[in-house]
């Protein structure tokens, strides 16, 4: 940025191990919270909170989810769709079935929930890897939504596996407007987001790395195969569920476990990818561009469809979505490998040096 | 017993739809270390582009196949010069999902031009049972399965002439030994892989004119297509055999069980139960049926 770190010396251990160590990172942090915290509800209107922010944060945490696993511990998975709908059922299912079960703690309970069925797929990993590892988190895509819509239990016998998210409140305060729920998925983010920055750069963080990096040789410093596969998919799968748990009672209110399909599965590993594949602020910017690109192209197909008279069907603009889905994976793919996140470090790096770039 | 017959004989015709899909991974694979995920796309997007020359300017079967089969051409040397030539020597992975957004672009694409309605699409056979099978046997055969077995028979007859007694064939498989090794002797890598995913979209297109006179071209075809995964999984990644004979189990073993133990747990079991088959396979026989074991040096 317009600053260095240049006479920040670290004197203790504590200043040596911050999340930002520098200060003007700090600041930045404190400030862009303070913005999301204070500033937004100020200014957002509903449509905001309901069509963009509340499903951007919601996106995030899953992209985060798939991020850990895939980005940082290298294991490709289909399936974090799937882990999202174990949450989402899990948390209604701990509200509906536990009187007095405060909600924050059901969220939690279903990330574990989609944490353990995340163990168990994630069990194969252990023998394969790559390609038919992906195969095999498909499984899991097919598999747990056939399941949760089969065994009418999971849904209190409502047709069809649908379940209605019960309402939101916490202490007595209940969370019903837009603005609220929106607060309230902020704040579990923003913990769930410094959890994992500081993750992975610990022990676990590291370990995964290994793994990723060269498997073999991460066995062979010493590195558990076993715990360190199984704990990257079940702190992803942790993350996935929480974020499902969020997109039902926060976001949409009454999902069906058909909606955590395969497409959508594809779009959280659209954000890893785009954002940065290992890199936690990229999961957040890949869930911001997709998420809004499609509101974008929205806008921009309807305009210039009116500016030269053509007659667009809803059709043509969602087909030109997964067009242009398309064409930016590959583009980043070739272009930028490390996604968005890797894009702002160099303008970042740049910066530095401007004006005066010598 | 009449009535198991019936339905393997009837799992193991739709095993040989998976086995066509599954045979243009194979190929790709093989000859680049590319796993194709747009496969179940490409075949989506031949059937469609087929019917849509077909209805729109009236073209005989021929004239719409030698047409489509030009497009998928284009398609694949396309593919090579924009996406694959940009992306040597990134890891696999990077392939992988560079395939991904390949597989959302032509599905999209396909559909922006020849539209999103269901499509019939009719080579002259019907879907109907075969009488005399009915008469002899009393075992119901569908004539086009029975016709997709044929082709895919004919098809993988032609590819294993073309593999092992054509030049560019052993071109093919010295590139799919060694990369390294073969640019070295001197074949031309480029070219090499335009004319795979030629190859592959001419299985593509097989496999969508198959599936899409099965069950009319829609936009469910690229799921079935992904089906086509398991399949490899079970027959291994660098096999064609591999691809046969994975199709036929997967097919066989998957109706066997919406028969037999689908009305025990509710059935719909035919969704998933081939990927947690190859799931649990794979937990005993990583590499699959005919894989080649891989060995890891550091």
């Amino acid at each position: 940025m317009f600053y260095r770190e240049a006479g920040q010396f670290k004197s203790s251990y504590a200043a040596d191990q911050q999340l930002f160590p520098i200060l003007q990172d700090r600041i930045g942090v404190l400030a862009f919270l303070a913005f999301a915290f204070v500033g937004v509800p100020l200014v957002a209107s509903n449509y905001w909170y309901t069509a963009i922010l509340i499903p951007l944060l919601v996106f995030s945490l899953a992209a985060l989810g798939l991020n850990i696993l895939t980005g940082y511990a290298g294991q490709l998975s289909l399936g974090s769709a799937a882990f999202m709908a174990v949450g989402a059922v899990a948390a209604y299912n701990f509200q509906l079935r536990v009187p007095g079960m405060p909600v924050l703690v059901s969220f939690l309970l279903g990330g574990f929930m989609a944490a353990l069925v995340g163990m168990a797929f994630g069990l194969p990993s252990l023998r394969i890897k790559g390609f038919y590892l992906a195969v095999a988190t498909l499984a899991a895509q097919f598999f747990i939504p056939w399941l949760l819509v089969k065994v009418d239990w999971f849904s209190n016998y409502s047709a069809s596996g649908v379940i209605t998210a019960q309402r939101i409140e916490i202490l007595g305060y209940a969370f019903d407007t837009p603005m609220k729920k929106y607060l309230l998925v902020l704040l579990l983010v923003v913990v769930l987001a410094l959890l994992a920055k500081n993750m992975v750069r610990s022990r676990i963080g590291r370990a995964w790395m290994a793994v990723r990096d060269m498997d073999v040789a991460a066995e062979v410093i010493g590195i558990r195969m076993l715990h360190t596969k199984l704990t990257a998919f079940a702190v992803s799968s942790f993350y996935c569920g929480v974020a499902g748990a969020l997109y039902a009672f926060a976001y949409l209110g009454t999902v069906q476990p058909e909606d955590f399909n395969l497409d959508l599965s594809f779009r959280i590993l659209f954000m890893v990818i785009i954002g940065g594949v290992g890199s936690i602020l990229g999961s957040f910017l890949g869930a911001a561009f997709i998420t809004l690109l499609p509101i974008f192209l929205d806008v921009l197909l309807t305009d210039m469809a009116r500016g030269f008279n053509l007659n667009l069907t809803p059709g043509t603009t969602s087909m030109a979505q997964l067009v242009v889905f398309g064409v930016l994976i590959i583009f980043f793919l070739i272009v930028e490998p490390h996604g968005l996140a890797r894009l702002w470090q160099i303008t970042k790096e740049k910066l530095r040096l401007w004006p005066f770039p010598y | 017993m009449q009535f198991f017959f019936e339905v393997l004989i009837g799992g193991l015709l739709a095993g040989v739809m998976y086995s066509l899909v599954a045979l243009g991974f194979v190929l790709i694979y093989k000859a680049s270390g590319v796993f194709n995920f747009a496969q179940g796309a490409m075949v989506f997007f031949a059937a469609l582009t087929f019917v849509g020359l077909q209805q729109k300017f009236a073209l005989p079967f021929w004239a719409a196949f030698t047409c489509t089969l030009a497009v998928m051409i284009v398609l694949g040397i396309l593919t090579e010069r924009i996406v694959l030539r940009q992306l040597v020597n990134q890891p696999q992975i990077s392939l992988f999902m560079a395939t991904i957004g390949l597989a959302f672009f032509l599905e999209g694409f396909a559909q922006l031009i020849w539209g999103t309605a269901v499509r019939p699409l009719d080579i002259g056979v019907t879907n109907e049972p075969i009488q005399w099978v009915m008469e002899r046997f009393d075992i119901l055969v569908v004539k086009m399965d029975v016709v997709a077995a044929l082709v895919a028979g004919v098809l993988v007859g032609v590819l294993a002439v073309f593999f092992n007694r054509t030049r560019i064939g052993r071109a093919l498989r010295a590139v799919a030994d060694d990369h390294q090794a073969a640019l070295a002797v001197g074949i031309p890598l480029k070219q090499i892989w335009a004319i795979v995913w030629s190859v592959a979209g001419f299985v593509a297109l097989v496999a969508g004119l198959m599936w899409g006179a099965r069950g009319g071209v829609q936009f469910a075809l690229t799921f079935t297509a992904l089906k086509a995964l398991p399949v490899l999984i079970l027959g291994g990644f660098e096999s064609i055999a591999g691809a046969i004979v994975g199709g036929l189990i997967i097919g066989a073993s998957e109706k066997l069980a919406e028969v037999y133990l689908g009305p025990h747990v509710g059935g719909g079991i035919e969704g998933w139960f081939a990927y947690v088959m190859a799931l649990l396979f794979l937990l005993v026989r990583p590499e699959g049926l005919f894989g080649e074991k891989h060995i890891d040096r550091v």
